[in-house]
């Protein structure tokens, strides 16, 4: 595997400036080995993030939908596995009820810039699939500077009250 | 033991402004006795209205929100007790009505049913304060204090299902029923 570079690599310190670019306020999470150590840990000791911790991913999805319905933004933050176990809560929460869940998803073990749909990992390469089949948007984020799309895709996610994945397909640093 | 609409029904007595969250048989129930309140009943997935109570109660400090829970649900996603203790939010109350079966879904038995506690495993999750019911008059002495009390506070209600009310599932997961209920959390106090 080549070694990624840290200049290259996606700063855990620009998400969480993303996150509050656009007015979220809770970071829901089960902790994800992608993100766990760049944006988990600086989210924890963030006083201006309100960190909640779930036991199970879709508990996740209802805290974010509720939280959007008080007015308030929130961020789903966990590992791809949390969002397949979660697709049924997904499915009538955010899609069928058509609320805004935003979600951060750590593709565990892609470590790449190509596309997640053509990793030869049938566990990284369905997600995109997935999504796709459920009609929720997402972005791939995988190197510096991809940072600066997550708020504008956050804004967009309220404004038209719909669901969005953010997939991380690089650890970042 | 009680009949969970007489149950809900002294609950109903006791209700001022709190937000409602409930699922199935009580969220058809409780629809019927108190259709004014702000009542969340779209929760879209069997398990989630303990979840979302735990948002509102987090998104709106300064509203108490009562959780209408059936035993089977809350089964589906234990974990959301551990997660509920640890958030804190003393302005949550989660009942569980408990009967044992699911109801819904042909009357089958709960696993554990007579065996486990969930007030057990409520307080072992860390809720500040737990209660089990069984009979109408004690828990009508005993709603006012637990309305006032910091929570979370968690509630069994030891229940056999009582009169059948319509299941209208089509009003629980349409846009009106969320619109119902954002239209009675703006009519809200404070």
């Amino acid at each position: 595997m080549a070694t990624i570079k840290a200049v290259d690599a996606l700063s855990g310190a620009a998400i969480i400036d993303e996150f509050k670019r656009c007015g979220v306020e809770f970071i829901v999470s089960v902790p994800d080995r992608v993100t766990s150590e760049s944006v988990l840990r600086r989210v924890a000791a963030d006083t201006a993030l309100k960190l909640v911790r779930v036991c199970k991913e879709d508990e996740g999805v209802s805290i974010c939908a509720a939280l959007s319905v008080c007015g308030k933004r929130a961020v789903l933050l966990m590992q791809c596995t949390g969002l397949l176990d979660s697709v049924n809560a997904l499915r009538a929460i955010a899609v069928e009820y058509e609320q805004p869940v935003v979600m951060m998803v750590g593709l565990l073990g892609h470590e790449s810039e190509s596309p997640p749909a053509e990793s030869p990992k049938y566990g990284i390469s369905v997600v995109p699939r997935i999504l796709d089949a459920m009609n929720i948007a997402y972005e791939v984020l995988h190197s510096a500077g991809d940072e600066k799309r997550i708020a504008p895709a956050i804004e967009r996610a309220y404004a038209n009250s719909t669901p969005l994945a953010i997939l991380i397909g690089r650890s970042p640093v | 033991m009680m009949k969970r609409d007489e149950c809900l029904d002294v609950i109903a007595r006791h209700h001022t402004n709190e937000i409602v969250v409930a699922v199935y048989q009580a969220a058809f129930q409780w629809v019927v006795i108190k259709p004014d309140a702000p009542n969340c009943i779209a929760t879209g997935a069997m398990g989630q209205g303990s979840s979302h109570g735990l948002g509102f109660a987090l998104g709106m400090p300064q509203h108490r929100v009562l959780v209408l829970d059936g035993d089977g649900s809350l089964l589906m996603n234990l974990g959301t007790l551990v997660t509920i203790a640890t958030a804190a939010p003393p302005n949550l109350v989660h009942f569980v009505c408990e009967n044992g079966t699911y109801e819904a879904n042909g009357g089958h038995p709960i696993p554990g049913k007579d065996v486990l506690s969930f007030a057990g495993m409520a307080s072992a999750a860390g809720y500040r304060e737990v209660h089990e019911f069984s009979e109408l008059d004690k828990l009508d002495a005993a709603l006012p204090g637990i309305l006032k009390a910091r929570g979370p506070v968690f509630v069994t209600l030891k229940i056999v299902p009582g009169k059948m009310y319509p299941e209208n599932f089509g009003y629980m997961h349409s846009p009106k029923a969320r619109a119902d209920f954002k239209r009675a959390l703006k009519r809200l106090p404070g």
